[in-house]
């Protein structure tokens, strides 16, 4: 028998020492310091940015410590994890207790306990009989289960509501436990990443934030259209790309969407974030002659060299930009050149696409402009897939309503005790609760001068 | 009258309303402290109607949104929903001390507001992934939140002081209300002010999921906002262990409200990305 007490002891041991709430405050005041770290040390970025900025042998430290990704290091995901056997193993110490006080058919009441709580008293000139079938009432119109017994000089009434909040602070835990498992299954089983279209093109693979590897996905998407609106300040107002998913080449799904209001599909979820211009191959040239105003047209695509017309030279563009900067001015998209001319050394040239008289400061007998280049934008899209989100906004519902039962409802029980005095009777009413002690203080009062007025209106 | 200059106006009646209480602490002057009560209403009705002004004047702009999409507006709410918590309070304890200690707050956040210049009174336009009602109801909670958190902190103030006290001989701390009511309120706001941070957290990574497809991110502001949330987690536990009571809630209030002003304040200094209140 001894024995087998001590064998069991470790497990004993250990079972306290996760039962205990001073764990918990441990815990937590730990995730809450630790969390620190992360926030002053830039996560995630690439080794050469840290080295230099901590130098090699921090570096070395700080990596072994996982501090470049603290929050998924194993000392962070080992303090989530004691705090999760803390709350499983706390949870169940205490439920049975509350089980029992919750489901019992005959709720124990202590009348030594209401004597050393809050209580009010009253004498009245009925006698106990006479009170009983009037209080009774009083009592249980605002509690929902109340019971007599006689005593030896009158009765007792005792009175309880509220028995299901005990449940409150088990939902606040519950839901922790569903916040992690949720976030478990989207580590595990979910995915984040990006992907540019082009208007009109489709794409059937994604790539990965975190591992910038590609990701196929099960279907195709393609862009029709994309388009943004601007303020007047020119900040973007709203981006829109019209999508249609494509299962076999065949269209099964088609929406426009916005930031703020993705399309889901199949479980993986589309989201708008960003958009630019895609790089032209080809583009439509003018050359303008200065003194005829002559027009002629080309076409030329990146990199390709042509012949002026009218022997003058040659021309090849070398590249395209989305934003040229001229003396502090944005000019927006560009083409840049280079012009050889028959005789004499290559000139680098700029091209504005919305300035067609921008060469003309070039001051050469041709003035080079773009003709139409159809603009085309290309849109950015994210591509999440995170099957634990269900689990987890179950967890985010579970948290408000637990924590609104665990703070603002209580169990409360009162006791009225009426006593035969001579030929008067002493009332006795006094209240406890769990939670909100003061609160419970006003109810007894008031349940106490109910109690009164309803002896003053007696008959007798 | 712009709402700007409406509320510019209401910080000096904020500024006004917390001299009376201070006064009428120090100096024992109930007179002083009625004159109180009166200029905070008359503050609040300010801040309100600065607030709805606000609200109009973006419509009339042709960019309406509600008035909650920056550090300004929120430091007006901030503020707003502090000064209508006290009132509360100061009406049902019937005690205009707590005055003294909370309604400061409130001022200087609007102080801060109307007057630092990192901060613009201008209305912006909101960029797309601002447009989103669970932004607004994002902000709400965490500010109202984050003034029960601000009020609790005033409570846990006068704890601290009252604790000094033990005989209760000091003339200013007899006019303090009982350590135990002190107790009690300072825990209910925390209560309060817990169940409106974990609804900020909540709508705001719901936010976030609805905009980028992802709840949580780890970046600096949502860490901040944890780490507020843990702190409070661990006071409302530490009352269940002994030893842990009294001084030590309050100091732990005091860091709670610490870790409340950084996430707000000290973020935008960190590295990061939060668009948002910068
Ligand atoms: C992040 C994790 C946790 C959260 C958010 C949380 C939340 C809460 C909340 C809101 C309350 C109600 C407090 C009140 O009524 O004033 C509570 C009470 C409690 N918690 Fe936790 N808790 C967590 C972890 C834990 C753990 C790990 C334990 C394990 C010992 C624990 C044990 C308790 C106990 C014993 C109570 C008091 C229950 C009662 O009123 O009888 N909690 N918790």
């Amino acid at each position: 028998m001894k024995n087998n007490k001590v064998s069991s002891n470790p497990v004993d041991g250990l079972w306290k020492f996760f039962a205990s709430v001073k764990l918990t405050v441990m815990l937590l005041l730990t995730l809450a310091v630790t969390s620190i770290i992360g926030t002053v040390i830039p996560q995630n970025e690439n080794p050469a940015a840290y080295i230099h900025e901590y130098g090699q042998f921090l570096y070395r430290i700080f990596k072994l410590l996982n501090i470049f990704d603290m929050y998924h290091s194993w000392w962070f995901q080992f303090l989530i994890f004691f705090l999760t056997i803390n709350i499983v193993v706390c949870s169940i110490e205490r439920l049975s207790a509350t089980w029992k006080t919750v489901f019992t058919k005959t709720p124990s009441f202590d009348i030594v306990r209401f004597k050393n709580s809050f209580k009010e008293e009253f004498f009245d000139n009925h006698s106990p009989e006479e009170l009983k079938s009037g209080f009774l009432p009083v009592v249980s119109k605002s509690f929902g289960y109340a019971r007599i017994e006689e005593t030896e000089k009158g009765f007792v009434i005792f009175a309880e509501k509220g028995r299901w909040t005990r449940f409150g602070v088990y939902g606040v835990h519950l839901s922790v436990i569903l916040l992690l498992i949720g976030g478990l299954i989207g580590s595990f089983f979910g995915f984040e990443g990006s992907v540019n279209i082009p208007e009109g093109e489709s794409v059937k693979s994604i790539i990965l934030r975190n591992t910038g590897k590609e990701e196929p996905l099960d279907f195709e998407i393609q862009c029709v259209d994309f388009s943004v609106s601007f303020y007047e300040s020119g900040t973007p107002k709203e981006y829109r790309s019209k999508l249609i998913i494509l299962e076999n080449g065949k269209p099964v799904i088609q929406k426009e969407i916005i930031v703020n209001d993705p399309l889901r599909y199949r479980g993986i979820n589309i989201f708008q974030s960003s958009y630019g211009n895609v790089r032209p191959e080809k583009v439509d040239l003018n050359f303008t002659n200065r003194e005829t105003g002559m027009i002629y047209r080309k076409n030329a695509a990146i990199g390709e060299e042509i012949d002026l017309p009218e022997a003058q030279g040659k021309f090849v563009i070398r590249e395209y930009t989305s934003s040229f900067n001229f003396r502090g001015h944005n000019l927006g998209e560009a083409f840049l050149g280079i012009l050889t001319p028959p005789n004499g050394d290559p000139a680098e040239l700029v091209i504005p696409i919305n300035y067609p008289s921008f060469d003309k400061m070039r001051k050469d007998d041709l003035i080079i402009s773009v003709e139409s280049s159809k603009r085309r934008y290309y849109t950015g899209l994210q591509v999440t897939k995170d099957p634990g989100v269900p689990l987890v906004y179950a967890g985010f519902i579970l948290m408000i309503l637990g924590c609104l039962v665990a703070f603002f409802t209580s169990h409360q029980k009162i006791c009225v005790e009426v006593v035969k005095k001579g030929g008067k009777s002493r009332v006795m009413v006094a209240g406890i609760a769990n939670k909100n002690k003061m609160g419970m203080q006003a109810r007894t009062q008031r349940i106490s001068k109910l109690l009164s007025e309803k002896a003053g209106i007696l008959k007798g | 009258m712009d709402s700007s200059n409406l509320l510019s106006i209401t910080t000096f009646i904020y500024g006004l309303a917390a001299f009376f209480y201070i006064f009428s602490f120090v100096f024992k002057k109930p007179f002083a402290g009625r004159l109180g009560t009166w200029t905070s209403l008359a503050g609040v009705s300010g801040n309100i109607a600065g607030i709805i002004l606000r609200w109009v004047e973006s419509y009339r702009l042709g960019i309406g949104h509600a008035p909650l999409s920056n550090l300004y507006e929120s430091l007006v709410f901030f503020s707003l929903v502090i000064m209508v918590i006290y009132l509360v309070i100061e009406r049902s304890y019937s005690n205009r001390i707590i005055g003294a200690f909370t309604t400061p707050i409130a001022f200087l956040s609007m102080a801060y507001a109307s007057l630092s210049p990192n901060i613009s009174d201008r209305i912006q336009p909101l960029v797309p992934a601002l447009k989103s009602n669970w932004l607004i109801a994002h902000v709400i909670s965490c500010f109202i939140g984050y003034a029960a958190f601000a009020i609790a902190f005033g409570l846990s103030i006068m704890l601290l002081l009252k604790q000094k006290d033990e005989k209760n001989e000091n003339p200013f701390l007899k006019v303090f209300p009982d350590f135990k009511i002190l107790d009690e309120l300072s825990h209910q706001m925390i209560m309060f002010g817990f169940l409106f941070l974990s609804a900020g957290i909540i709508t705001g990574a719901v936010w976030a999921n609805s905009a980028w497809g992802r709840y949580w991110g780890w970046d600096p502001k949502e860490t901040w906002s944890l780490i507020t949330w843990f702190v409070y987690a661990t006071l409302l536990h530490a009352r269940f262990t002994r030893g842990w009571q009294g001084k030590r809630l309050a100091y732990l209030s005091i860091i709670g409200f610490s870790a409340v002003l950084f996430t707000y304040f000290g973020v935008n200094l960190l590295p990061g990305l939060h668009s948002y209140g910068q």
